[in-house]
């Protein structure tokens, strides 16, 4: 529905609609509420095929049409939790603002281009029209009151989507801690004394608080459907909270490039229902596998395509090891690039 | 003896670096051979190779700049061609060879194909418009461009001695620190990098100087060209941010030569320091680029429309504005860093604050052909595809700035077609529009108009084929530097951007050919007059190509568009004014400072790549010989004198008697 009030908005815009939205705006957890509550109809596409009967807002509805083509069932138009939510309702928003501009702009282009053509004897030629206060002052005003305009909604957006914030949610967050390695990733549970390696299993509607960082180079943690990415740094925590509102397996990857194995950089988001995942932490607790130091030096080495698998018992202090560089920054490369000239394979 | 450098350097297991390097060497063993044989040589040394002449240097420039775009084209065609194939399989390139086109592609097509374009056009049109002889200096001018050059042979040299960065065309540690990059391949980056950016610099210096301190008499700061304006403001930005760049490439080259700790992992290293100091370069660079863009998209749309540019003022607080605002908003380039919400929005807000005089300036170009007579030749094509597709990417760049957009869309394929939509359709259409609008002033005849007009065609429809799609990928999650992937809802719109480049190819071939053909047919493409466009300002006052001198006697300087207000009472009164009495003119003396200088340039960075120290040494030494040779010149000028500037001014001046008696244009 906030989408739809974005559209509205941007097409009455200039009946000082806008006063509503920045209403919307402004009471500071609200976007995040309506968001939320809206999140359990697919909001988007389940609308676009409507959008096309609204005469009013054709344009637009031609663009979520090709968006929503592309949107479905996948990718960052296909939020399945409220930090997703809110980035593609402001995305949109942010959208369909500056296409109120540019596609006039454009078809102004296109139209003096065409009309002013030197063959148009009906076209007036003014060869000393240099100046227009009135035009200054208009094209002055227009990219500055959009401008305006936007810079409420990041000035708004920043703060309230900050990675860092807290969800503002009765039930109180899952902690996670999560360390980019060369080439997986590595995911804690110190609350239930579990890990895994390339799957991380998160129960629904709950906040989850990711604390991240790296073993080694940088990489960025990213589940498109659940919003907001952030990066991973060795001797470093970045912290992130997200929500799955639906259950589901979803993609998750490095969106930041981090050395050959980088595409094989990817993990599974499964969400499941709140029971289902006590029982995954308690089936796996004190199963196989201990992640202590040593079997972390061991992750550590370079390796891609792992197959996900779980520790049944970690140390709890292993996280705040890595962080502190108590256990050293992984090794990179090492005993791969013997040769004297340093390279395995060299050339392009 | 040679460091680190051993046979194994040569990829002989390699067959794609091998072929493409062995076609290279060939060509170049070729076109030396042709040279010697034909006894071109001399001729080349005399007047190209060791000229301290800006509209030679700038021309050189440009080509440098064309050779590498083309260069840079082939990677980008190896990139897609890869990921249409590495669908659920490896594809044809392995990671380390992919990552190091991409690299390549980034470092090449900003550092070395986009870069000397623009400077290229500037160094050339500049004193021309300014309405004076040459640069301020003209020997560290020849010096910037060897050293451009210089880094342009590093950089192609790793692709067949040792290999190329595999890190991105920013090399962000720890990855590109020794322990998790020991190759040679982030050392033959810094040290082109390095190289080519004291070259810049050397050129920046030598720009603003100029148009600061040598206008013709008359032209005051708000009588200056458009493109002088934008100009002066992409070398301030050159001047205040290269040095950044310097001074960040060389900690990391401390960290990796001499195991400093600026920005490593451990022992009190900061990797965040790197990538604030490196986009504190990196976001005015764009600026750099884009503002000489925007100066000859204003010359071209005023010219072919026929008016004088709308706003001129406005465009001048618009282009300084970019140019100060330029340097405050480098921290929208890491907004997932998780610097917090009062930081990333205040970087937000300042860098949509940009789209404001950006803005502007797309109105005014758009107000300059209101009431026009647009002739719709290839430069104004150009332009046109230039406003329809910047205003897009511009307003896929303000998204991006809404930091909460950014978190969702950084490092996506989304942000690639960002950036490619801006500097494709922005800096790449000017570089086009620029160089078929001077080319004619350059070389004394136009550039085929049929295959001109097919080029933009192909590339424009390229432009949109490829990048559209990447858009589209980016909202689906798609990450770039992508070696393979395993998705298959990206599968479809991949394959839609492979398909795509082969229009920019095309668009590509169609410049070739152009080249040729037009140098092939000249005579029927000859432009007397010096004027082929109608122009404006002053470059198109003096013959095509201009003498050695620009000017006969420095013009006298009386409003905006000093040309068109000469040309202009030329046609009401139907004649021209008197001969004026010529006076003898001193001009530079051609050196080979700057060509020696980058050759032991070009040996200290090899050897510094390679660890070989006596060369390192060798190379040091003898660039500071050649300075000091230079320095102990004795004769810095020669003399042309006055019956032999007469003689070329008077044929000007009859072919332009010639052109105003047969004008048959709109009467004033």
């Amino acid at each position: 529905m906030l989408v739809r009030d974005a559209v509205n908005t941007v097409t009455k815009s200039s009946s000082g609609c806008k006063l509503k939205r920045m209403k919307i705006m402004r009471r500071p957890t609200s976007l995040l509420n309506m968001v939320r509550k809206a999140v359990p109809v697919r909001t988007w596409c389940a609308r676009a095929d409507r959008w096309h009967s609204l005469n009013a807002v054709k344009p637009a509805a031609a663009v979520a049409a090709t968006l929503s083509l592309s949107g479905c069932g996948f990718g960052i138009l296909d939020p399945q939790g409220p930090i997703g939510a809110a980035e593609k309702t402001i995305l949109l928003n942010a959208l369909f603002i500056m296409l109120a501009i540019i596609i006039p702009t454009v078809a102004a282009t296109l139209w003096f281009a065409f009309w002013f053509r030197s063959g148009n004897a009906k076209a007036l030629y003014r060869p000393q029209w240099v100046y227009s206060g009135r035009i200054e002052l208009v094209i002055w005003s227009i990219p500055l009151l959009t401008i305006t305009f936007l810079g409420g909604i990041i000035w708004i957006g920043s703060h309230e989507l900050d990675p860092a914030r807290p969800l503002a949610s009765e039930i109180r967050p899952l902690e996670v801690q999560v360390v980019s390695l060369d080439w997986k990733w590595l995911f804690i549970y110190p609350e239930h004394g579990v890990a895994s390696v390339n799957q991380v299993v998160v129960p629904i509607a709950t906040p989850v608080h990711f604390s991240l960082t790296s073993a080694s180079v940088m990489n960025a943690f990213f589940v498109p459907q659940l919003g907001s990415m952030i990066y991973t740094m060795n001797g470093m925590t970045t912290q992130l909270y997200l929500q799955a509102d639906r259950m589901g397996d979803f993609y998750g990857r490095s969106s930041h490039f981090s050395g050959d194995g980088f595409p094989a950089m990817e993990f599974t988001l499964r969400a499941v229902s709140n029971d289902a995942f006590n029982d995954w932490a308690r089936g796996i607790h004190g199963g196989g596998g201990m992640l202590d130091a040593n079997a972390y030096a061991e992750l550590a080495e370079r390796s891609m395509n792992v197959k996900p698998f779980t520790y049944g018992s970690i140390d709890p202090n292993l996280f705040h090891a890595i962080v502190t560089q108590a256990i050293p920054p992984a090794p990179g490369p090492r005993g791969r690039d013997p040769a004297p000239d340093g390279s395995t394979r060299p050339g392009e | 003896m040679f460091g680190k450098l051993t046979w194994s350097a040569i990829p002989l297991d390699q067959p794609i670096p091998l072929v493409a390097g062995a076609t290279v060497g060939l060509v170049i063993v070729g076109v030396l051979g042709w040279l010697i044989l034909a006894g071109h040589l001399p001729y080349l040394w005399r007047e190209w190779i060791t000229s301290v002449d800006h509209k030679r240097i700038g021309v050189m420039y440009t080509l440098l700049g064309l050779v590498m775009l083309l260069r840079g084209l082939v990677d980008a065609i190896m990139m897609r061609a890869q990921q249409s194939i590495a669908f659920h399989s490896n594809g044809y390139l392995p990671p380390e060879h992919y990552d190091q086109i991409f690299s390549a592609h980034g470092t090449i097509m900003i550092f070395f194909g986009a870069m000397p374009f623009m400077i290229g056009l500037m160094n050339f049109v500049v004193p021309l418009q300014l309405g004076v002889r040459d640069v301020a200096f003209p020997t560290l001018n020849s010096v910037g461009f060897w050293l451009t050059a210089t880094g342009a042979l590093l950089v192609n040299l790793s692709l067949v001695i040792g290999e190329f960065a595999r890190t991105g065309w920013l090399p962000y540690p720890p990855l590109s620190q020794l322990q998790y990059s020991p190759g040679v391949g982030v050392d033959y980056y810094l040290w082109a990098i390095q190289i080519s950016g004291i070259g810049t610099l050397l050129t920046g210096i030598n720009l603003v100087t100029t148009i600061l301190k040598m206008r013709a008499p008359g032209m005051s700061y708000l009588r200056m060209p458009m493109f002088c304006w934008t100009a002066l403001a992409s070398n301030l930005l050159i001047v205040a941010a290269f040095p950044i760049l310097t001074a960040t490439l060389a900690m990391l080259t401390l960290d990796r030569y001499l195991g400093f700790h600026f920005f490593t992992n451990e022992a009190g290293g900061n990797v965040m320091m790197f990538v604030n100091l490196i986009w504190a370069w990196g976001h005015p660079e764009v600026y750099i680029l884009v503002l000489p863009a925007f100066g000859v998209f204003s010359e071209v749309i005023s010219t072919f429309s026929s008016k004088p540019l709308f706003g001129y003022r406005s465009m001048v607080i618009a282009t300084m504005s970019i140019c100060l605002i330029a340097f405050m908003v480098w921290l929208h380039h890491f907004f997932t860093m998780g610097a917090g919400g009062t930081v990333n929005a205040v970087f937000g807000i300042a860098t949509t604050i940009i789209a404001v005089p950006t803005g502007v300036k797309v109105y005014n170009w758009l107000f300059t052909m209101y009431g026009g007579r647009i002739r719709f030749t290839s430069p104004m094509l150009w332009s046109i595809g230039f406003m329809v597709t910047f205003v897009i990417g511009g307003m896929t760049g303000v998204l991006l700035a809404v930091p909460p957009v950014d978190f969702v869309l950084h490092n996506s394929l989304f942000l690639v077609a960002h950036f490619h939509n801006v500097i494709v359709g922005g800096v790449l259409f000017a570089a086009f529009a620029g160089y078929t609008f001077w080319f004619p002033k350059a070389f004394g005849f136009k550039l085929h108009e049929g295959w001109g007009k097919a080029a933009f065609w192909f590339t424009l429809i390229g432009f949109y084929a490829v990048f559209m799609p990447l858009y589209v990928l980016g909202l689906l999650g798609m990450t770039r530097r992508m070696q393979h992937y395993d998705v298959p809802q990206w599968r479809p719109w991949v394959l839609a951007a492979g398909i795509g480049m082969v229009a920019v190819v095309a668009g590509m071939i169609c410049q070739v050919i152009q080249l040729f053909v037009s140098v092939k047919r000249r005579p029927d493409l000859r432009d007397a007059t010096g004027d082929p466009w109608d122009g404006r300002n002053m470059e198109w006052a003096t013959s095509s190509p201009p003498p050695a001198f620009n000017f006969a006697v420095l013009p006298q300087v009386q409003g905006e568009e000093a040309y068109w207000a000469i040309k202009h009472r030329a046609r009401e009164q139907a004649s021209l004014r008197d001969l004026p009495d010529y006076e003898f003119i001193k001009m530079p003396r051609n050196s080979p400072t700057g060509f020696v200088c980058a050759f032991f340039a070009t040996l200290m960075g090899f050897a510094l790549i390679w660890h070989i120290w006596w060369m390192v040494a060798l190379g040091i030494v003898g660039a500071w010989v050649t300075f000091v040779v230079f320095a102990w010149r004795d004769i810095p000028d020669y003399i042309i004198p006055a019956a032999e500037v007469a003689r070329i001014d008077r044929a000007n001046h009859e072919v332009r008697l010639e052109a105003l008696a047969t004008y048959a244009g709109p009467r004033p």
